[in-house]
């Protein structure tokens, strides 16, 4: 097996062999690898396929900006992970890895017939080509694309793994730990600053950590000597806290920052289990500083994508610190200085290499190095075209025209096994824009610049375009001074020598004389998006660069165009011809790179996933074999099968026993607010439709809630305790939203008025026991209580008490029948309920759910706020004009009530439907029609509420019916799917009409 | 993430609040005396500021308490917090 690692380093623990698999098979690196580190010491550069041809695609980077070498890691369907990075994902013992986006495999794929037909692939393809015929799309495109697409596999079982979310507050926090982020971390803390310092990688140092050449000295060191130092003593600094391994995914505004802390990605198999995988870090800082330096670009030419060819200053990472060299014969191909550090680099380790530069000329400390070195320069040139299937082997050179436009003269063979590509610098200003910053253009270099820097906020070092260690280090030292307004003298003496680059000359697309139409010029590579796509898109007509992005892809892969984004926008702006600066950029979204749903949901797993509230009889109820609904948080009994029963067995058996007998229910979900104050009765007022001073203490009323655009918005029964003493009841899922509706216009309309809210729902619990035999369950219960119509009417109180606790009773009704609901402190509800069962035992009182509930008030045609209601429904669009005050000067929304629209007489109104066929239940949400023939059919309403009555031995129900008040005894039509069901309006009220149950 | 100085307890994060629209509309004391549009015009209509904004909020994982909030919509910086009842400052008119 050949072995490109040709020299030692601090980095790589050549003691520490570690065996890995990739693709299947096994093969060996060191402790401090990369998995990419690894597989170039292999030998090993074709990782993957292209999204979209399906070329064979290589290592390109060594960092979070790699569209290609993202593969799966491990095969478990718990605890596979697609799209992780190879070039981020350090290596450990076990490892298993694999190439994604190829099959049968890597190097023969079948999907690579996709580059030969890739003139049919242009820009926009899947737009152009998916659109017809409409039936194709579910049953041929839809499962075709994602056959092919193929960009991984997701785990198709729950993630064993555990996660950690952690709040921190900070008064700076450094991102990035490369030298101005060690610089400013170091400054912040020495002056009694509490700060945080974090950085994505293993260790601090950025990459002036394995800088090596001897032009570039501080204090007479070399500069990673130095920097080493600095690192020695930032970590002595105690009120420094320093975060390796952990990446911020975004900013968001009021500097609250989410990073991400890889704890054990790193580890083996066995030394995961039971730790943290990953914490999710939510920071508040006083002050951020943003030191996230820049990533190389890429050049654009025919053929850039082969396996082998790489960013400049990455060759130069896998050969300094991790001792791996990409090739044995590589050629640099240029338009800046930073590759001669490569080439010098590489030159001293004794890899042959050559420099293709696009500059006419250049002249640096670094050039003239090189120059010395004897390393052969070809200025002027630029690389046209390059060969090899699965590796590059080589390239074509051409000497560039005098304006840059064309290529003259003859074409040069080179060989090589690698190239190294530098188009220039991109600052990483996402962490800037996230934050709200805006940018600026700086031409020279073609680069977008944080534009003002905030009190809160300030980027330092290459992020902000300063790209000599002299400036880096200058400006960070003053700028952080003043930031944090500190006069810190640290580097005052600080000796820094370096190489300053002179000269600049860019060119976005580099020419050719082959036809555009003809090359592959790749732009993304994760998406396989061409200058040629590009091109094409301005020519259909797309201008603002956010269209561009979106109809040829370019930027949208995992990568999110860290390498393409500034390519795409130089190409659009000289083909458009307009200033680059004056395009602007597309908007940079968090995450800065992917995250798990596991970091990000954290502990909320399981039974923390969701908030559950429990009445005191809860645990009654799952012993005796409750189904249970889901009512906002709560948990309410649906029904109770018996042995051998369904849900409907079980309804009809509860319904029937609550008419026949008695039944009981848990109500002590219903919203409870405690109203105080010598105004309380005026605040009722205001607040229902209805009239409350003359309400006799101890009595209770109904009352109906508007919004202020009148329509209806809760409902519920109050009682008058005392003079100046109400409690209210509010629906289930209403309670909290009422409460909040009644605090805003008591704190804000009406700060005049004396009274006072208080939310009682969990302190009480409530059974609720109705049926013609509730009454002498009662007398068991409270033998003391004169339960007389004369003494303790139909909507009334009395107070009781069971074993010398309290009770209040109320005989209030939502089901038609005597019914009295008796509320207790929470602590005693489950001995209450037990009681009561107790006490019923001889009457068959049945426990009843939230189902037989619903079927017993529609059989009274009681309204359910929120099911037969939806915040388009006034009073009287429900038949409810009784409760309306008229004599009432205000009350919220009353108003509304006779605006024009409210007063409309076709509004949809709710009536009763009883279906011809009798045993025919309606579905709720079903449309309501009077005519099937006429097209398009005239959509009446629908069905709100339907039930099979056991009492009435018929299907009944509720729909809401455009003037559906005048409609009584008219024929309608439900249409379903396979049949038309014949329906007759009727009255909303199907049981008892003259309300004789209620005293029965 | 706002942070926001709730002027009964404190700066807190902004998920203890809830935002409740513009402020400083005041419910009319007649409404039975408005037209139809007037009282549309009290009912619906809303500036959407780009800018200066004078909205509500209350701090109902907390103190229950609505106030007001003088916030730049364009950077989304508060610049002032006041309880119900008092005056806007005059400076941000």
């Amino acid at each position: 097996m050949p072995n490109y690692r040709i020299h030692k380093t601090e980095y790589i623990d050549e003691t520490k062999r570690v065996s890995f698999k990739y693709d299947g098979k096994t093969y060996f690196g060191y402790e401090g690898d990369t998995l990419a580190s690894a597989l170039l010491a292999n030998g090993i550069h074709l990782v993957g396929r292209s999204f979209k041809y399906h070329r064979p695609r290589g290592i390109v980077s060594c960092g979070a900006e790699e569209p290609n070498a993202i593969c799966q890691i491990g095969s478990k369907k718990d605890l596979t992970e697609p799209n992780v990075r190879a070039t981020e994902l350090e290596l450990y013992e076990g490892l298993e890895a694999s190439s994604q986006n190829c099959w049968p495999n890597v190097k023969f794929d079948i999907g690579g017939i996709n580059n030969f037909m890739s003139p049919l692939i242009p820009a926009g393809f899947y737009y152009k080509t998916f659109m017809w015929p409409k039936s194709f799309w579910k049953k041929v495109y839809e499962p075709l694309i994602r056959l092919s697409a193929g960009l991984g596999k997701s785990p198709t079982e729950p993630d064993p793994d555990i996660y950690d979310h952690k709040y921190v507050h900070y008064d700076v926090l450094v991102i990035g730990g490369g030298v101005s982020g060690i610089i400013a971390a170091k400054m912040a803390a020495k002056n009694n600053l509490k700060t945080l310092l974090v950085d994505d990688k293993k260790i601090l140092g950025g990459s002036t950590i394995y800088q090596n050449n001897e032009s570039i000295k501080i204090d007479d060191k070399l500069s990673s000597e130095w920097l080493k130092n600095e690192i020695q003593e930032i970590k002595k600094l105690s009120n420094l806290t320093i975060k390796t391994r952990t990446s911020i995914a975004a900013y968001h505004g009021y500097n609250f920052l989410l990073a991400k802390e890889n704890l054990t990605d790193h580890l083996p198999e066995e030394k995961k289990e039971n730790k943290i995988r990953q914490r999710l870090w939510k920071i508040r800082a006083k002050k951020v500083v943003i030191a996230t330096g820049s990533i190389e670009r890429p050049l654009v030419f025919n053929n850039n994508d082969r396996p082998g060819i790489l960013l400049s200053n990455s060759i130069n990472k896998y050969l300094d610190y991790y001792g791996v060299t990409c090739g044995e014969n590589i050629i640099l191909f240029t338009n800046n200085d930073s590759a001669y550090e490569t080439s010098i680099s590489l030159h001293k380790k004794g890899i042959k290499n050559i420099i293709v530069d696009l500059r006419k000329s250049a002249s640096s400390e670094l050039i003239k190095q090189a120059e010395s070195l004897g390393i052969k320069i070809y200025f002027n040139h630029v690389v046209t075209n390059t060969f090899g299937y699965r590796k590059i082997n080589s390239l074509e050179i051409m000497k560039l025209s005098e304006d840059g436009n064309t290529t003259v003269g003859n074409k040069i063979r080179l060989s090589c096994d690698c190239l190294g590509m530098s188009g220039g610098w991109t600052p990483m200003v996402h962490m800037h824009t996230q934050s709200g910053g805006k940018l600026d253009f700086r031409d020279e270099d073609q680069v977008f610049l944080p534009k003002e820097n905030s009190e809160d906020q300030i980027s330092v070092g290459s992020c902000n375009g300063d790209f000599d260690l002299e400036n880096i280090i200058d400006k960070t030292v003053n700028k952080i001074n003043k930031f944090l307004d500190i006069d810190n003298q640290d580097y005052q003496d600080t000796n820094i020598i370096c190489s300053k680059e002179n000269d600049k000359r860019n060119i976005w697309l580099l020419p050719n004389k082959i036809p555009l139409g003809k090359t592959k010029c790749f732009i993304d590579f994760q998406n396989d998006s061409t200058a040629k796509d590009i091109k094409l898109a301005l020519k259909e007509g797309f201008r603002s660069i956010e269209h561009v992005k979106r109809y040829t892809t370019t930027g949208m892969a995992t990568d999110q165009g860290k390498l393409s984004n500034m390519h795409a926008l130089g190409i659009i702006a000289d083909t458009a011809g307009v200033k680059m600066g004056t395009l602007g950029t597309t908007t940079f979204r968090p995450p800065f790179t992917p995250l798990t749903f596991g970091t990000l949901v954290g502990r909320n797993v399981g039974k923390f996933f969701e908030v559950v509230r429990k009445t005191s009889m809860h645990e009654w109820h799952v012993e005796n074999n409750a189904e249970f609904e889901n009512v906002g948080q709560w948990k309410r009994p649906w029904y109770y099968a018996k042995k051998g029963e369904n849900m409907h067995d079980a309804v009809q058996r509860e319904s029937k026993a609550a008419r026949d007998s008695a039944g009981i229910l848990d109500a002590s979900t219903l919203g409870k607010i405690d109203i105080q104050g010598t105004d309380a009765s005026e605040f009722l007022n205001r607040v229902y439709t209805n009239a409350w001073s003359k309400l006799a203490i101890g009595k209770c009323r109904y009352g109906l809630m508007l919004n202020e655009d009148g329509m209806v918005y809760d409902d519920g029964v109050t009682t008058r305790i005392s003079e100046n003493h109400y409690l209210m009841t509010t629906t289930t899922g209403g309670a909290a939203n009422v409460l909040s509706k009644l605090e805003d216009y008591l704190q804000t309309e009406w700060p005049e008025l004396d009274v006072y809210l208080t939310s009682v729902t969990d302190h009480y619990s409530t059974a609720s026991i109705c049926g013609p035999n509730s009454k002498r369950i009662l007398n068991k219960l409270f033998p003391n209580l004169d339960l007389s119509d004369e003494n303790f009417p139909h909507m009334s109180f009395k107070e009781d008490k069971i074993e010398n606790i309290n009770c209040r009773i109320m005989r209030i009704s939502f089901t038609g029948e005597l019914s009295y609901e008796i509320n207790i402190e929470s602590k005693y509800g489950h001995s209450l309920w037990k009681m009561c069962i107790e006490a019923g035992k001889e009457f068959n009182l049945t426990p009843y759910g939230t189902e037989t509930m619903h079927l017993l008030r529609a059989e009274k045609g009681f309204i359910i706020v929120g099911q037969d209601t939806d915040g388009t429904m006034t009073p009287s669009d429900l038949q409810m004009d009784w409760i309306v005050s008229k004599k009432k000067y205000d009350f919220i929304g009353k108003r509304s009530l006779y605006r024009s629209d409210t007063i409309r007489e076709d509004r949809k109104q709710l009536v009763g439907l009883l279906t011809d066929d009798p045993k025919e239940i309606l579905e709720e949400g079903a449309q309501i029609v009077s005519d099937v023939k006429s097209k398009p059919i005239d959509m009446l309403g629908h069905v709100t509420s339907s039930y099979f009555s056991p009492n009435l031995n018929k299907s009944i129900a509720l729909a809401v019916v455009r003037s559906g008040k005048t409609m009584k005894g008219q024929k309608l039509i439900i249409p379903m799917e396979n049949k038309n069901i014949n329906v007759t309006v009727s009255d909303t009220i199907f049981l008892d009409k003259e309300n004789k149950r209620l005293n029965a | 993430m706002f942070l926001i100085n709730c002027p009964f307890c404190g700066e807190r994060d902004q998920s203890e609040f809830s935002s409740g629209g513009e402020a400083h509309i005041v419910r009319p004391k007649q409404p039975t005396e408005l037209s139809d549009d007037e009282w549309a015009e009290y009912l619906f209509m809303r500036k959407n500021i780009k800018g200066i904004q004078f909205e509500r909020w209350n701090h109902v994982h907390g103190c229950r308490k609505w106030f007001n909030v003088v916030r730049d919509t364009s950077n989304d910086k508060i610049l002032s917090v006041y309880k119900m009842g008092e005056k806007p400052p005059v400076n941000y008119k």
